[in-house]
C-alpha cells in the first residue's frame, strides 16, 4: 500500500460521489447504462473472490482457503450475520492448514 | 489488515475513501503483488455505483452545496439503501445522516481497532488471508436474488480465473467488469437500487 495510490483512490471515489450527488444532481443516466453499472458489484466482487480463494499470484491453486470459502459460502446462503461469514472461512480455513 | 501497511496508511484509506468494497479490492491486489495501476482501476470501478447512488440521493437531499459535499463522502450502499426505503422526503434525510454518520464513526473506529491487531498476528496461522474473500462472498450473496447478477457474477468470475495465468496480478479483476454487458439484455422487471456493503 503506498499514499500515491490511497490518494488517488481518495480523488477518484470521492469523484464519483460528488458527480452523481452535485454535477449531475437530479438527471437520470440513460437505464441500459444504469443496469450495467448496478452489476458492477456482482461481477468484479465475485471476481475478487476467485481471485482470493483460488489463486496466488499468477497460478491457479487449490489448497485450505477452498474449503474456508466453502463453508463461507454456505453461511452466507443461510443469511448469516458478515462476521459470522468471515470468521468462519477464516477459522475452517486455518484448521484445514492444521491437518 | 494485510498488504504491508501502516496503521495510518489503512486508518486513512477507511476515513478518506469511505467505501469499503473499494478498499478491500484495493488492498486485495496490492497485497497480491499487483500493481498501483490494476489495484486503483478495479476500486474505482467498485466505486462507480456510488454515482448512481448519488444521482438518486440528489433527489432526495435538500441543503447547500456545502451541505452536499459533505453528504456526497457519506453517499454510499448502506445510506442509500436506508435513506431510499423512508416514505416521506423527511424521514429520508433523516436515515440518511443518521446512518452516514453513525457509519463513518463505527466503520473508522473498527479499522483502527482491526488494524492495530491485525498488525501483531501472521495472517496465514489464523487463516486471515480467507477473511477477504469470505467478506467479500457474505457481500455478494445478497445481490444473486436478481437473476441477472448471478449472470454477470458468473461471468465475471470465469474471465477472472480464465485470464489470471496470462496477465499481470490485478488486471483479471479489471478485465471481471466485462460481465456488467450481460445488463444491455433488457430486463423482465424494473431496474432497482442493489446494495452491497
Amino acid at each position: 500500500m503506498t499514499w500515491t495510490l490511497i490518494i488517488l483512490l481518495t480523488l477518484g471515489a470521492y469523484a464519483f460521489k460528488v458527480t452523481g450527488l452535485v454535477f449531475l444532481g437530479g438527471r437520470s443516466l440513460p437505464p441500459m447504462f444504469e443496469r450495467c453499472l448496478a452489476l458492477i458489484p456482482a461481477a468484479v466482487v465475485t471476481a475478487l473472490v476467485m481471485k482470493d480463494t483460488f489463486t496466488t499470484g499468477q497460478d491457479l491453486v487449490l489448497d485450505a482457503r477452498a474449503l474456508g470459502i466453502a463453508v463461507a459460502g454456505i453461511a452466507a446462503w443461510r443469511k448469516a450475520p458478515l462476521i459470522v461469514v468471515i470468521v468462519l472461512g477464516a477459522a475452517v480455513t486455518a484448521l484445514v492448514r492444521q491437518l | 489488515m494485510a498488504a504491508g501497511s501502516s496503521v495510518l496508511q489503512t486508518c486513512a484509506l477507511s476515513l478518506l475513501v469511505f467505501t469499503g468494497a473499494s478498499q478491500f479490492s484495493a488492498v486485495s491486489v496490492i497485497g497480491a503483488g499487483g500493481s498501483i495501476g490494476s489495484a486503483l482501476g478495479g476500486a474505482l470501478l467498485l466505486a462507480a455505483r456510488n454515482g448512481v447512488y448519488g444521482l438518486a440521493m440528489s433527489r432526495r437531499l435538500d441543503g447547500g452545496i456545502g451541505r452536499k459535499l459533505l453528504a456526497a463522502q457519506l453517499t454510499i450502499d448502506e445510506t442509500t439503501a436506508m435513506a431510499v426505503a423512508q416514505p416521506d422526503r423527511r424521514s429520508q434525510q433523516v436515515a440518511f445522516w443518521v446512518t452516514g454518520v453513525a457509519l463513518y464513526t463505527f466503520w473508522n473506529l473498527g479499522t483502527l481497532i482491526g488494524a492495530l491487531t491485525g498488525s501483531a498476528v501472521d495472517p496465514k496461522t489464523f487463516g486471515l488471508d480467507a477473511a477477504f474473500p469470505a467478506g467479500f462472498i457474505a457481500m455478494v450473496w445478497p445481490l444473486f436474488s436478481d437473476p441477472r447478477a448471478r449472470k454477470a457474477a458468473a461471468v465475471g468470475g470465469v474471465i477472472c480465473l480464465a485470464t489470471v495465468p496470462f496477465t499481470p496480478i490485478g488486471v483479471p479483476i479489471l478485465l471481471s467488469v466485462f460481465g456488467v454487458l450481460v445488463g444491455l439484455q433488457k430486463p423482465v422487471d424494473a431496474p432497482k437500487i442493489e446494495t452491497v456493503s
